[in-house]
């Protein structure tokens, strides 16, 4: 990840002279802040006219670094060209998928969009991996390496070019919404759409000026990260939509004025950071402040009192549809099929690949109550995996917990911890739980990466025992798959009988109007907890499960791409949907399997049924519940 | 209508629309003569501001014809109505309060070119709206209801509009700006621009209107010449929501 590695590379004084250096940290925070401000102010003219997070921005800027590779390394184009084909390319980008992946969705259910960008990120990341390989590669930066003293720091040519792009942009964009009819409407359509609409201002065009302004702007970005770092690679992705959301957060959704300054607060806070703490804690610092923003002023630092609280999105989040009824028989016999199956000739491989979906079941489960049924769409789930993986793990290897206890100690933890951990987004509405969520897990796979006593760190932990159950090892692949199979069928049966009783009407009645539920009198913080109490507990079994089976897990084994196959799962089998989550997950799993599909493309396989499904069939293939 | 009104500007004929499966209107036809005052009165729920949104391509007719100046709205966006010549005074004015008054004055005029005209226009708001003229530089968001109709009227005909349609223009101000409101909408009327009008206080409405329609659940119950719907016991029955079976 670009935020995580490549700061190894980094100009950074050490030792002595680090107190000497201030002046260094506070010019490094102020270029990267620059950088975050070309992706952030892009994220808030989309939100200010969509009022959508497009998590699409980090890929175009990754394809801005590729493009500019392209550019510097193969056509040895001059800088300034360099810089106006990465615009110009990256713009186009942006344009595509406005026409083609935004705008076919104008009337879809206001989830839609956010997960088509989803989507589309995983499909341009993926493409660019598979064109380019996921080898880093080296950007060279086309300029002199050298360095002029500047008071008791030093800056050198790119840091000035990154300052000057910085500059030179923001004037651009504001003599653009200042001066020009295309900038008025862009500004009257963020204002108020219908009303900018009636003046004869055409919605659509608007849309498409400002993707191709974010798009040619976050290109740029990152081909000039790369020259920064001389490096490129396509984890760059995600950790740049993460930092330019935590940028526009901060400086107030919407506001691109606030973008720019969220972003130099965002560098500086950072640089900063690492300066006391080093480089590991960089990102740690960045989602703090984005959890502490989110939840003393949601909108924004600079927001004024007058401005409307974030929207309440919650019912809107789910497609209403009729759900398929499946008859009891039907499940039961499918569940007494599953069971039986290892006792015919299949092979390890048919078992292995079983075991991973119910595992992932699991996950589903828990998301799908969470997010279909409670209606908070978390990003960040895999956090839950992690926290019950490493419980359940260090349970067995430092306390000598027999592990079939051990894993329900995973499934407690995560519950408990998981559930404080996310309490903070209980108060957010919408895309915002979206953002904190994400936020949450990315903080939990930094601390696990920085809290080495306990989580022994980037080493990560190896030699974690297998499953046993009252001393005996569970080792045959059919004796792990029945386990696996018996957790989540009992899972699932809870959760049902959850969804069907009190508990389960008044989740739904929070997801499909908040106001008046709290007006009946139901305490939104107590149901919140106690869906993320449950989903936290099958959430983290499945996590402490893992653990064992795989024997070593670190702080990346449980991911955000994990997080999102998750929420593909659960919107493909109908968010809500316990029969839903399990089918999504077989079907997720067990596809690529059946056609063989290897295994770099299925990343882009995910974006392409989660592109598909957000067109058309956003209920999912049973419905949404 | 009787054979002496002009020639209609505005026509709705037999407009169907649903939200889902609830009906909205039914079989609505409503005609808006060139150089008239036509207003449409209606209690909650009537399906007045929906008329509106019809006229504007906002929501979409499930079936029927909306034809302005004998061509056809229907499958228009509502920026190519607007460009037809159809102005619009939204509900609750829906000012962009981040923008100066001034701004928002100027984007009525969106869709013209003609930058010297504009700010000609621009100076001609000032002289029928005297009271902007301090308040150019100011955010529209930091007005007073009143100012911000005065605004939201300014900047509707700054297109130069062959109509205007107003939603509640009246809604929400000081009886003061009330009647301030309905004699600008009669000036404005008289300088050749016809006017549709969706308003719940019907005396008002009917004083400065040629013609209105009253409608009730989706229906026209009663139309006519504004003066004879004055007297008409009926309509206050009506736009109240009154008992009687429609």
């Amino acid at each position: 990840m670009a935020g995580a590695t490549a700061p190894a590379a980094f100009p950074y004084p050490s030792g002595d002279q680090r107190l000497s250096s201030w002046l260094d940290y506070t010019i490094n925070g102020l270029i990267v802040g620059n950088v975050y401000a070309l992706v952030a102010v892009g994220l808030a003219l989309i939100f200010g006219v969509s009022r959508l997070i497009n998590f699409a921005q980090g890929s175009i800027y990754l394809v801005g670094a590729y493009i500019g590779w392209v550019a510097v390394v193969q056509l040895h184009t001059p800088l300034p060209l360099t810089i106006i084909v990465v615009a110009a390319a990256a713009a186009l980008v942006g344009l595509i998928i406005e026409r083609f992946g935004l705008r076919p969705l104008q009337n879809s259910v206001r989830i839609a969009p956010l997960l088509a960008t989803i989507g589309i990120s995983f499909v341009l990341d993926q493409l660019v991996m598979l064109t380019f390989s996921p080898n880093p590669r080296a950007l060279p930066s086309q300029l002199p390496d050298v360095r002029f003293q500047l008071g008791g720091g030093t800056i050198g040519p790119l840091d000035l070019l990154i300052a000057g792009v910085g500059i030179t942009s923001a004037l651009l964009l504001f003599v653009f919404l200042r001066y020009s009819k295309l900038g008025w409407a862009v500004r009257a359509a963020s204002q108020d759409r219908d009303a900018a609409m009636q003046m004869g201002v055409d919605v659509n065009r608007v849309n498409q000026a400002v993707f191709g302004i974010a798009a040619a702007l976050g290109g740029v970005s990152g081909m000039l990260v790369g020259m920064y770092y001389n490096q490129i690679d396509t984890a760059m992705s995600l950790q740049a939509t993460l930092k330019g959301v935590v940028a526009e957060v901060v400086g107030g959704a919407g506001n691109v004025p606030g973008a720019v300054i969220g972003s130099l607060l965002l560098g500086l806070v950072e640089s900063y950071g690492v300066a006391v703490f080093g480089t590991s804690y960089r990102n740690l610092f960045a989602f703090l402040l984005l959890v502490v923003v989110l939840v003393l002023r949601p909108n924004g630092l600079f927001a004024s009192a007058r401005q409307a609280p974030p929207e309440p999105l919650t019912g809107t989040f789910i497609a209403p549809s009729r759900p398929v009824r499946i008859p009891r028989w039907a499940l039961a016999v499918a569940a007494a099929g599953f069971a039986v199956l290892p006792f015919f000739p299949v092979s390890f491989y048919v078992l292995q690949t079983l075991i991973n979906a119910w595992l992932l079941g699991m996950l589903a489960l828990s998301l799908t109550l969470v997010a279909g049924t409670v209606g908070q769409v978390s990003l960040g789930h895999a956090a839950l995996l992690a926290i019950g993986a490493y419980t359940s793990a260090l349970l067995s290897l430092t306390l000598a917990v027999p592990v079939g206890l051990a894993v329900i100690g995973g499934g407690l933890m995560s519950a408990a911890l998981g559930t404080l951990l996310i309490s903070p987004s209980f108060r957010l509405r919408g895309h915002y739980v979206s953002i904190a969520t994400l936020a949450i897990g990315e903080i939990v796979s930094l601390v696990i990466l920085n809290w080495e006593s306990v989580t022994r760190g980037p080493i990560g932990i190896s030699g974690i025992p297998p499953l046993s159950l009252f001393g005996h090892d569970l080792i045959s692949p059919s004796s792990v798959y029945w386990f696996s199979l018996a957790v989540m069928v009992v899972l699932a049966l809870l959760q049902g009988r959850l969804l069907t009783s009190h508990l389960g009407r008044s989740f739904r009645a929070i997801r499909d109007d908040d106001i008046a539920a709290r007006a009946y009198g139901l305490s939104l913080n107590r149901y919140k907890s106690l869906a993320f109490i449950f989903g936290g507990f099958a959430a983290g079994v499945s996590g402490g499960i893992a653990a064992h089976l795989y024997s070593y897990i670190n702080h990346e084994t449980f991911n955000t791409q994990q997080s999102i196959l998750a929420l593909t799962v659960v919107i493909l089998g109908g968010l809500g949907n316990v029969v839903g989550a399990i089918l999504g997950s077989v079907a997720l799993v067990g596809l690529p399997e059946v056609f063989r599909i290897a295994a770099e493309y299925r990343i882009l396989i995910y974006g392409i049924v989660l592109l598909l499904l957000v067109r058309f069939r956003p209920q999912g293939l049973l419905g949404t519940i | 209508m009787t054979t002496s009104t002009p020639e209609p500007l505005l026509a709705l004929s037999n407009v169907n629309t649903f939200y889902g499966q609830a009906q909205v209107h039914f079989d609505l036809s409503i005609t808006v003569a060139r150089g008239y005052i036509v207003c449409l009165l209606g209690g909650n729920a009537s399906g007045k501001s929906t008329t509106m949104k019809i006229i504007l391509g906002l929501v979409k007719p499930r079936s029927g014809e909306v034809t302005f100046d004998g061509a056809s709205l229907i499958g228009l966006s509502t920026p190519q109505i607007v460009r037809r010549g159809i102005a619009s005074v939204p509900e609750a004015r829906r000012l962009f309060a981040d923008m100066s008054v001034r701004e928002n004055i100027l984007m009525g005029a969106f869709v013209r070119n003609d930058r010297d005209a504009v700010a000609q226009d621009l100076d001609r708001m000032l002289t029928l709206f005297p009271k902007l003229g301090q308040r150019l530089s100011q955010r529209a968001g930091s007005l007073s209801g009143g100012e911000q109709q005065m605004v939201a009227m300014a900047r509707a005909l700054m297109s130069r509009p062959r109509m205007i349609v107003m939603d509640e223009p009246t809604m929400g101000l000081s009886p003061l700006y009330v009647d301030r409101v309905l004699e600008l909408i009669r000036a404005i009327n008289q300088e050749g621009v016809s006017v549709f009008m969706v308003e719940q206080n019907a005396s008002l409405a009917l004083e400065i209107a040629h013609e209105a329609y009253v409608l009730q659940t989706g229906k026209i119950v009663l139309s006519g010449p504004a003066r004879a719907l004055k007297d008409d016991p009926r309509v206050r029955d009506a736009y109240l929501g009154g008992s009687e079976a429609a």
